[in-house]
């Protein structure tokens, strides 16, 4: 995991609600037994058309689409299965960051421990930022805050644990690791509890 | 003081309390896997040079990969591809090398993880559950805290036997009533979800209650606990009480005798206390549902079979009736209906093909309907051939499979056509779920097997009445792109 502390870059928006990952990565793609060779599985079938050949008219395939490391998306975005898979084809498409009013629980945890920064903002800013696809913004995890082209900023809540393996590229099975006294504790006592 | 059941199994398994500062860390009692979510998690422990905690809690199926053709005479299987194959094989090998239990080919109680589960008498009231699987959720209808996580989570269970987790928040869906006739614990759940939306449930753990969740026999509370993901919560629970109880007596990884006993009477003590408060709480008039089925791409558009499709709130729901061929205003009976889907964790146990074979006996499945039958498992599949419901279902013109997920998710080759029309008793009508460009209306194993001998959607109450007329569409055009 590569450490993150600040991202600069425009967003690309997907205005829909509900994009679960059945659209993010296709079930066909998920007899892989890697985590790597998953960008072009990301949005197949958003992305190319049943020959298998680019579709003009999806955003994703704009020329300049592949330099926005910041996606936009309507609410209960990554809905659906808990395919960790969703996450690394985002990832390896080339987004850092994902932006809703609302993530669905599963995705946003897997997002986290795998460096892609998944974070909800009010629904008016995120109202704005899905009528104006391409700004920049700049978001900064020290303080929590995005900023708009207009230097309006944004706070946003991320659990301190989850923000401090970001920004030192953590994982964190080493802390659970660290834990083996306490678990094999609690082994023991409801051992004798039961 | 008052506590709810999340908060009593919850408190039984914290190892260490959340701070501000660090999630609380959560014993895990039972981790199932399957073949598709957990070989990144072996391969990390391996470059880790680590080793899998607790083999003994750890209990492997294969379900989602795997063809539901029989093997021919060689012994060889159809998989859809060499990936999918290996695959498998990748499974076998990390249960072989780590010590786990894995429900294989020849293992007489293979079947969907969350089918077979239960039925093993693996799943307990009061426990931790995990999977790498959405759907874990159906545990819950034990009164077990079970929740879906990905892989990366997966890898921290084998390891650590842990996870780390912040507490969520609770829900209280009390659902007040009796059922009407014909009307089953899908029709109950997809009402539930049109109620409250997609994502009412996110952050929370739902717990089901009142008296139309309780005359709910074991198989239908699994149906709704199997769906609560689906209305955005990780988890749904129902108190375990004596229907739990004769449910899980004599199950083979229960405990037995005295030892039974005891548990059962723990057990029942989990239910919550009376005046324990949840964060929210929500009444359901269970009187007022009617055979449900989905109409649109996710599985808060839902819509009695019997009324018309409501007019779209926004762009997106315009989209989804567009990609559905849906018209608003309308109802869906008369829709012309290309495959019949009975299966998936959500309903293919014996009860769910009972249904759908009484609905079968004595007719026929409606000229150029496909109509596949996959029961959830090897024991599903027995007792239902000990009965005759294969024959019945073959008889009728449908296809009867062996046990796995199949076009519930089509990873396995079973799948449905662009354009073509779905009728399924799965969980998800996403778009292209059970294949690209498929249409996928939800219902109950009785809706969808009304269906089939109709050839086009139909009220399983009134299948004796007037036919219904089956409208024609022309052909789909081709889906259009996306944003
Ligand atoms: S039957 Fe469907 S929902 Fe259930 S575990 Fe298999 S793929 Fe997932």
């Amino acid at each position: 995991m590569k450490p993150l502390q600040k991202l600069k870059s425009r967003t690309l928006v997907l205005d829909q609600d509900n994009i679960d990952t059945d659209q993010i990565i296709p079930a066909r793609f998920l007899t892989t037994t890697q985590r790597e060779g998953l960008a072009k599985a990301a949005f197949a079938d958003w992305r190319f058309d049943a020959d298998g050949r680019l579709r003009a008219d999806c955003s994703l395939n704009a020329p300049g689409a592949s330099d926005c490391q910041i996606l936009v998306a309507g609410d209960n975005f990554g809905c659906g299965s808990s395919r960790e898979h969703a996450v690394w084809a985002l990832e390896q498409f080339g987004f850092k960051a994902v932006i809703s009013a609302r993530l669905a629980d599963i995705f946003r945890a897997n997002a986290l421990k795998n460096g892609l920064l998944a974070i909800e903002l009010g629904r008016p800013v995120v109202a704005w930022l899905r009528q104006h696809p391409g700004v920049e913004l700049d978001i900064c995890l020290e303080d929590c805050r995005v900023t708009l082209p207009d230097g309006a900023s944004h706070g946003f809540n991320l659990d301190p644990f989850a923000r401090t393996c970001l920004m030192e590229g953590v994982d964190a099975l080493g802390y659970l690791l660290a834990k083996t006294d306490l678990i094999a504790r609690h082994e023991v006592s409801q051992a004798g509890a039961s | 003081m008052s506590q709810t059941l999340f908060e009593k199994v919850w408190n039984r398994h914290l190892v260490q309390d959340e701070t501000a500062d660090a999630p609380a860390l959560l014993y895990i009692d039972l981790h199932l896997i399957h073949e598709v979510t957990s070989p990144q998690a072996f391969t990390e422990l391996q470059q880790r040079r680590l080793t899998v905690r607790c083999p003994e809690r750890t209990v492997a199926t294969m379900d989602h990969s795997t063809p539901t053709w029989s093997a021919d005479l060689q012994g060889q299987r159809r998989y859809a591809s060499e990936q999918a194959w290996e695959q498998v094989q990748t499974l076998m090998e990390n249960c072989d090398r780590h010590g786990i239990v894995l429900h294989d080919w020849d293992s007489p109680n293979r079947g969907v993880v969350h089918v077979m589960a239960p039925e093993l008498g693996l799943t307990q009231p009061g426990m931790t559950i995990v999977c790498g699987d959405s759907h874990t959720s159906t545990h819950g209808a034990f009164g077990a805290l079970a929740f879906g996580i990905g892989t990366s989570e997966v890898g921290h269970v084998l390891a650590s036997q842990c996870l780390l987790q912040r507490k969520p928040k609770t829900l209280c869906i009390r659902v007040e009533g009796e059922l009407g006739p014909g009307v089953t614990a899908k029709d109950l759940v997809l009402h539930i979800i049109g109620k409250v939306g997609v994502d009412a449930g996110t952050g929370h753990v739902i717990e089901f209650a009142g008296s139309a969740i309780r005359s709910l026999d074991m198989e239908g509370r699994m149906t709704v606990c199997n769906m609560a993901i689906e209305a955005g919560a990780r988890a749904g629970l129902i108190a375990p009480d004596q229907t739990t109880i004769d449910w899980l007596r004599g199950r083979r990884h229960c405990p037995q005798g005295e030892q039974f006993e005891r548990a059962a009477e723990d057990w029942l003590s989990l239910a919550s206390d009376p005046g324990a408060v949840y964060d929210r709480e929500i009444l359901i008039d269970a009187t007022t549902v009617a055979p449900t089925m989905t109409y649109g791409t996710h599985p808060g558009m839902v819509v009695a079979v019997d009324q018309p499709v409501p007019m779209p709130a926004d762009g997106t729901a315009a989209r989804a009736l567009e990609y559905m061929q849906v018209k608003p205003g309308e109802t869906l009976q008369g829709r012309p209906v290309d495959v019949v889907f009975i299966g998936s964790c959500t309903n293919a146990r014996l009860g769910d093909l009972r249904a759908a074979a009484d609905i079968i006996r004595g007719r026929q499945v409606a000229p150029g309907v496909r109509m596949l039958v996959v029961p959830g498992s090897e024991q599903v599949r027995r007792a239902a051939e000990a009965e005759g419901l294969d024959r019945g279902f073959i008889n009728a013109g449908a296809e009867w499979r062996e046990p796995g997920c199949s076009m519930c998710i089509a990873m396995n080759g079973d799948r449905v056509a662009p354009g073509q029309t779905a009728v399924s008793t799965s969980n998800r009508n996403f778009e292209g779920r059970q294949g690209p460009g498929s249409r996928t209306f939800l219902a109950s194993p009785a809706t969808a097997a009304a269906c089939a001998v109709r050839g086009c959607i139909a009220d399983p109450r009134f299948l004796d009445g007037e036919p219904e007329v089956c409208i024609h569409f022309p052909s789909p055009r081709h889906m259009e792109a996306r944003p």
